[in-house]
């Protein structure tokens, strides 16, 4: 299918040149990095910038390394290369677990981490790991940079803290100090290529504390601090599953639509929620299975 | 709209073209190079039959811009035959009747000669991930995952 819309490419070769083009143009310049979600978007005339700017010639948005305790993914780290990284499968391995789920191989090759959070679909499984890590989105516009935690990034579906004059130089995440493990459940209609249903992250800490994220359950990817309420200071037992499963409940709000019905989402949540609480405190003394695509619902 | 003059490699060949902003690769290929094992499906990403090897790695020609493949080196089905592993495939496909109509093939083979690539001793699970992203409407895909495993093997 051709794309039928008209508008000027542009392959800044510095950050200045690329800033400016942004902040002359701003809601009418869309960034160009894997091109996975924006080449769809401009055959379906979803999308219609005047300038699509092409990211990919500058060197500060490839930078993929762990400073400290800090990891970096630049704005051009690709699926592809996150799941290549040892350090990000022994540093995040629920990182690596979910990014394993994004689409396939071929996508994954282009398809970039920051990409995916600016596209923002509510179904995002790079998402709900990056909010149990923590991360940060680091963006830059002509006036400067701000860094954005990941709680405050989503505003809603295919909606983001961005500014239309920036763009999103890097995710950076910081090791977690507490030794922690984790699981990303993701539900789709087959193993394989698909969107997620429902997705349910959760990392378990040593101290009996716990983080957990959803994707596609809602108008945005979140955190899910009634359910982590529930669960913080108990070891997991009967009691207290069956305490964060009634409050999981409430902090998600599943519609109806091609993939599933409200309360079938509804109805696996639960079973999502309990079984990743399981697989991630087994794994935290070193048991259940290995990080991987075999654990998805 | 500004036109652009881009430069890659086609299956080792050099090639100078102008291309339009909005125009899309796989189209290139196919409409104005000739190139036709990358096919047109979806035309979205999600059916791996316009897949190619772009930089030595698969990815979706329906996906990207021309003017981003300019500087870059691309091996379609047509071009893919110094690799190692392809022609062994398409031999063990033919052997194992893993194609009936083709349509999916260049795809499911260039996603297999990456996988081979990178991973010599690839597990049946492997082998389904790596096509996960070819859909096939025809096999049932068991003999497509046979026909690799057996090319690992040199049965």
């Amino acid at each position: 299918m051709p794309i039928t819309a008209e508008f000027e490419y542009v392959k800044p070769k510095d950050m200045d040149e690329a800033l400016h083009v942004f902040s002359f143009y701003r809601e009418k310049a869309r960034a160009l990095a894997g091109g996975t979600d924006l080449v769809v978007h401009l055959k379906e005339n979803l999308a219609r910038p005047e300038v699509v700017v092409d990211l990919k010639a500058l060197e500060e948005l490839a930078v993929f390394e762990m400073k400290g305790d800090t990891l970096r993914l630049g704005a051009l780290v690709t699926f592809s290369d996150l799941i290549a990284s040892p350090v990000v499968k022994n540093k995040f391995p629920l990182l690596w677990e979910a990014s394993l789920t994004v689409a396939s191989v071929g996508v994954r090759n282009r398809a970039t981490v920051a990409g995916n959070i600016c596209s923002a679909v509510p179904s995002a499984d790079s998402a709900p790991a990056l909010a149990v890590y923590e991360a940060e989105v680091i963006v830059r516009g002509i006036k400067g940079e701000r860094r954005i935690p990941i709680g405050g990034w989503f505003t809603g579906p295919k909606k983001t803290a961005l500014l239309p004059e920036e763009i999103v130089t890097a995710v950076e995440l910081k090791v977690p100090s507490r030794k922690n493990a984790g699981c990303y459940m993701k539900l789709s209609r087959y193993d394989g290529e698909d969107l997620a249903q429902g997705g349910v992250a959760v990392l378990a800490f040593s101290d009996n504390t716990y983080r957990v994220a959803v994707c596609a359950l809602g108008p945005k990817p979140s955190r899910c601090p009634g359910t982590e309420a529930a669960l913080n200071g108990s070891k997991l037992g009967e009691k207290v599953l069956a305490r964060a499963k009634e409050a999981i409940l409430q902090e998600v709000f599943p519609i109806s639509d091609i993939r599933s019905s409200k309360e079938y989402r509804l109805h696996m949540t639960q079973i999502m929620l309990e079984r990743a609480l399981e697989i991630a405190v087994s794994r935290l003394f070193g048991k259940g299975p290995k990080y991987g695509t075999e654990n998805i619902v | 709209m500004k036109k652009h003059n881009i430069e890659f490699s086609l299956n080792g060949e050099k090639v100078a073209l102008e291309v339009e902003p909005s125009d899309v690769l796989l189209d290139v290929l196919r409409g104005r190079l000739g190139i036709k094992s990358p096919k047109v499906g979806c035309d979205r990403g999600d059916c791996g039959t316009c897949t190619i090897l772009m930089n030595g790695k698969t990815m979706r020609s329906c996906l990207a811009l021309a003017v981003e493949a300019d500087g870059a080196d691309l091996v379609t089905l047509e071009g893919a035959n110094s690799r190692k592993w392809t022609q062994k495939l398409q031999k063990k496909f033919h052997e194992k009747n893993a194609f009936q109509c083709g349509f999916c093939a260049p795809g499911i083979i260039l996603s297999a000669t990456e996988l081979l690539e990178k991973n010599s001793k690839p597990t049946a699970h492997d082998i389904k991930e790596a096509i996960a992203g070819n859909l096939c409407r025809c096999t049932g895909y068991e003999p497509i995952v046979a026909a690799i495993e057996e090319t690992v093997k040199g049965k």
